[in-house]
């Protein structure tokens, strides 16, 4: 009964999705981009990656290199289809590292109250508060620059406004009634807390996601474009960082510093867009009629 | 002459499922010094209904038909200007659930005296002088005035909103849920400072509620409201003694005894018609113990019963007989 | 507000500090792989430097001590010496303060004026062309990549129409004649880095006016307001705009980090040479006294900013001020 009463709000939501111009667009951008990172890297052979030679260098699009190529003679189009699975990835993965890091501290804050939300929130607020770009900058430094270090910090400073909206959630969702019925049958606390209130938060999580991957999305570029990222690992944001290192603006090789930058804003742009379209339904004040 | 007449008011909503008919053909009047209760379950259309009046409708809402005539002037007819002349001077309104109705980030005692400043083109100091009179008539210390909304309770909001439709000595005062949310003392002296002043101040009330108990002792008429048209309209007594249709009998089965200790109202079984949709026959019939064959085909007029007792049923005769 | 109030307020932010003095001792000494012990494994450091090293952090002691001896330091205004520069980090860092202020405080300045603007008039034309391209601007300038714009902003004015210079803060090796010639030539090197900050923050501000604006003008008091007679206008100024205004104070402040982040992009991408700029050279080139240095000093001025902007507010909003 529960379960289908789920369903049944889902599928509202997922109306409510599709009817939104907004949510339609940036699900249409994502998913293509989805699929560029998945199937992508086996449809373009990775060869196209190496070095070219030293006529192929810098060269702007042309029947051979329909993207151009840059100042290592390597193939842009390639490199961007490469590039869409490390930063789709990089992205992916540090969101779930922030919303399991959020949901987690914000549920607990929220059930036990008290002392354990005052530590927990104080400790969140901190996270607030300090700016993440040097935080980054200086953790990224200090634990090396590989992939995995990359996720880990950037899910690692991303997850405190997630935690503080899911805390808000737990405590309405304490107030209700069958939680209070649970207690008093006697259900532990864990299972309250994975059984009744996860589930009633889980939305709300869920609409915070897509927010926490556009800024993860962000986050990768702008570290890797400050020299922070894997080198071994041509993410959109370490194209970005050769071409500004190679001078490409000034030498008006557009085809070398466009075409990642563009990628990144349509990624961003669509998780931003069905972040505010999100907003927008479970918030009607703000819909434009 | 009287003060307020509603003439066949028709107000509709034009939202994307198509038009919401919020008001079909309301019709009521009042005079001065008189008290009229308007009363219906929420969505029957009495907010909207008072906020017809001074056109105070929402983008989407739109008057299609009717008069409301004020002393005469039909306020539809009235252009911008000209309507926004008569608000607060002529009809003023104390807002559902006040507790949001007054402006946080400014002092009660400014927000009575702006509307002073603009309608009566007094001084600062004049209106300010003028808040404080508002202040003691509804029986609040005048230094308040120099009070945030959050630094009052629930009833005292109440009273400085109160103040404030007084402003300008209007000529009808529209009273939204005006003691919702209020604890039952407090609600008792907020209806007790509203019929004073009324019978003083010699001005309309109408006062609306979606709980007929508070209106039998406030009131002189009471108006029933479904499905955005007046099913019954009456003296207090026509509509407590002589009930003529069967929803304001529901409703009066709905609250125990005045004077006894509240219990939970049963509510009426059933919910009221999708009003995006035309209906055929009596509205209420989904939800009438007493329908009929020709219920369902044949909307039923308002029909006069006596004197100012009108009601809108077939069986209109046979209603204080059934129970 | 009360005065208790407002020394708990600083407690907090005194807590606050604490913990972000802790938290920059544990990042640059104890996590493993800290620049500290990098230093030490030097093979290229000789045995003075080490020893030097060693007795500015009193590494030779027990760890309380050494925390000691780091706080002991900070109070000194001693940041330890610029790898980099082979000067105290404190002086390195100071020179560099005044380029960012003035930039990042441009920036804010046509930022806020601009994106309240836009947003009021998004909000009040709710609904028409100008809402919705209002809220597509936002959208778009909030998804775009600081240094990225700075890059695409260079191209075009300084490549292409070669309006603006691309870097620095003053044209190289000229010599001005008047202070006039000269603030010219600064005000034309502010030109994009100021450029670019705002239009990433003006979205943003934009997008927060129309939402609380709207949230505000269906609000009970605003109808109150109509039925009292009032012009939209009068509302909008009198009534709707004060009640918006509070939680944009409150934006404002939480942005900062935003702005810092967007200021240590724009001045790598412009060369300005501010506290972002040393901030990038600094990491470069692994300059850990100093990276440290301009990493406390930015994070101490947000929380500060925070906690600045936390009491404005309750003065300002009667309902916390009482």
């Amino acid at each position: 009964m529960k379960w289908k009463l789920r369903l049944k709000k889902l599928k509202e939501f997922g109306r409510a999705v599709a009817k939104n111009k907004m949510a339609l667009t940036g699900a249409v951008i994502l998913s293509i981009f989805v699929l560029v990172a998945i199937f992508g890297p086996l449809i373009v052979p990775f060869s196209t990656m190496e070095f070219g030679a030293v006529e192929d260098m810098l060269q702007p699009p042309s029947g051979k290199y329909l993207l151009g190529t840059d100042d290592m003679g390597r193939d842009i189009l390639a490199n961007l289809i490469h590039g869409a699975r490390i930063s789709l990835l990089i992205g992916a993965v540090a969101t779930l590292i922030s919303m399991v890091i959020g949901t987690i501290v914000g549920i607990l804050a929220g059930y036990f109250g008290k002392r354990v939300d005052n530590v927990l929130m104080r400790f969140t607020d901190f996270f607030l508060v300090i700016p993440w770009l040097p935080l980054m900058m200086v953790l990224a430094a200090i634990l090396g620059t590989s992939l995995w270090n990359i996720i880990f910090v950037i899910g690692i400073t991303g997850w405190a406004g997630t935690a503080r909206v899911v805390r808000a959630q737990t405590l309405s969702v304490k107030e209700r009634q069958f939680v209070e019925r649970t207690v008093s049958i006697g259900a532990g606390n864990l299972h309250i807390m994975l059984r009744h209130i996860l589930p009633n938060v889980f939305p709300l999580v869920f609409a915070n996601t897509v927010l926490v991957a556009a800024v993860a999305i962000v986050s990768e570029t702008t570290l890797s474009f400050l020299g922070l990222g894997d080198p071994t690992m041509a993410s959109w944001g370490m194209m970005l960082h050769y071409a500004f290192e190679g001078g490409a603006t000034a030498a008006g090789a557009y085809w070398y510093y466009l075409p990642p930058g563009i990628c990144v804003v349509l990624v961003v742009l669509s998780f931003t867009l069905l972040g505010y379209a999100f907003d927008e339904i479970l918030n009607p004040k703000l819909r434009v009629r | 002459m009287t003060l307020l007449e509603v003439k066949n008011l028709k107000t509709y909503f034009d939202t994307s499922k198509g038009l919401y008919k919020a008001v079909d053909g309301t019709s009521f009047d009042l005079d001065y010094g008189e008290a009229l209760g308007l009363v219906g379950e929420s969505g029957c259309g009495k907010t909207t209904c008072a906020l017809s009046i001074t056109r105070l409708l929402p983008k989407e809402g739109k008057i299609h038909g009717g008069e409301i005539l004020l002393e005469k002037t039909d306020l539809v007819k009235l252009n911008d200007n000209e309507i926004r002349s008569r608000r607060w001077k002529d009809v003023s309104i104390i807002f559902q659930g006040s507790m949001n109705a007054l402006n946080p980030v400014m002092k009660v005692g400014d927000q009575i005296a702006e509307a002073v400043i603009l309608h009566e083109k007094a001084s600062k100091k004049e209106a300010l002088k003028r808040a404080e009179e508002l202040f003691e008539l509804v029986e609040m210390p005048s230094k308040r005035i120099n009070n945030y909304p959050h630094e009052f309770s629930g009833g005292m909001k109440q009273r400085a909103m109160i103040a404030m439709a007084l402003a300008c000595n209007p000529k009808v005062i529209i009273g939204d849920e005006p003691t919702t949310a209020l604890d039952v003392m407090v609600q008792a002296q907020i209806l007790n400072l509203l019929e004073k002043l009324r019978k003083e101040l010699k001005m309309g009330l109408i006062l609306i509620t979606h709980d007929l108990s508070i209106l039998a002792e406030t009131c002189d008429k009471i108006a029933v409201m479904y499905a955005g048209k007046i099913v019954e309209i009456g003296t207090i007594e026509d509509i407590f003694e002589k009930t003529a249709h069967p929803y304001t009998q529901r409703l009066i089965s709905c609250f125990p005894n005045v004077g006894k200790e509240k219990i939970l109202p049963p509510a009426i079984e059933g919910v009221p018609p999708n009003l995006l949709e035309p209906i055929k026959g009596c509205s209420f019939y989904p939800r009438c113990h007493m329908g009929i064959p020709i219920c369902l085909e044949v909307e039923p007029e308002s029909r006069g019963l006596g004197g100012k007792h009108f009601a809108a049923c077939h069986r209109s005769g046979e209603v204080s007989h059934e129970q | 507000m009360t005065r208790k109030m407002i020394v708990r307020k600083l407690l907090y932010a005194m807590l606050t500090i604490l913990v972000v003095l802790v938290f920059n001792y544990i990042l640059f000494r104890v996590l493993p792989g800290n620049p500290l012990s990098m230093m030490m494994r030097n093979p290229r450091a000789t045995p003075e430097t080490i020893a030097a090293v060693k007795e500015f952090y009193g590494l030779d002691q027990p760890w309380y001590l050494q925390f000691f001896t780091y706080f002991k330091h900070l109070a000194q205004g001693d940041l330890g010496i610029s790898f980099v520069y082979k000067a105290p980090v404190a002086d390195v860092v100071a020179q560099k303060i005044l380029p960012t202020v003035l930039m990042v405080g441009l920036a804010e300045i046509v930022a806020i004026v601009v994106g309240i603007f836009l947003g009021i008039i998004a909000a009040w034309k709710r609904g028409t062309k100008l809402d919705v391209a209002t809220l597509s601007f936002s959208l778009v300038t909030y998804s775009v990549p600081t240094f990225w714009l700075g890059m695409i902003l260079v191209v075009l004015f300084s490549v292409q129409l070669k309006i603006f210079p691309t870097s620095g803060m003053f044209t190289p090796g000229k010599d001005f004649a008047t202070t006039a010639a000269m603030l010219q030539d600064l005000f034309r090197h502010l030109a994009l880095p100021v450029l670019t900050m705002s239009l990433v923050l003006i979205g943003q501000y934009a997008l927060t006016m129309r939402n609380t604006l709207m949230d505000v003008l269906s609000e009970d008091y605003i109808t109150t307001a109509r039925a009292k007679g009032f012009r939209e206008r009068y509302i909008l100024k009198k009534h709707a705009l004060p009640n918006a205004m509070l939680p944009m104070i409150t934006i404002i402040a939480i942005n900062i980090g935003f702005v810092v982040a967007g200021a240590i992009q724009v001045e790598t991408i412009f060369s300005w040479p501010g506290l972002g700029r040393l901030m990038y050279e600094a990491l470069r080139a692994r300059d850990y006294p100093l990276l440290q240095g301009v990493f406390l000093l930015v994070t101490l001025s947000v929380v500060l900013a925070n906690v600045l902007a936390d009491i404005t507010y309750s003065y300002i909003d009667p309902r916390v001020r009482n």
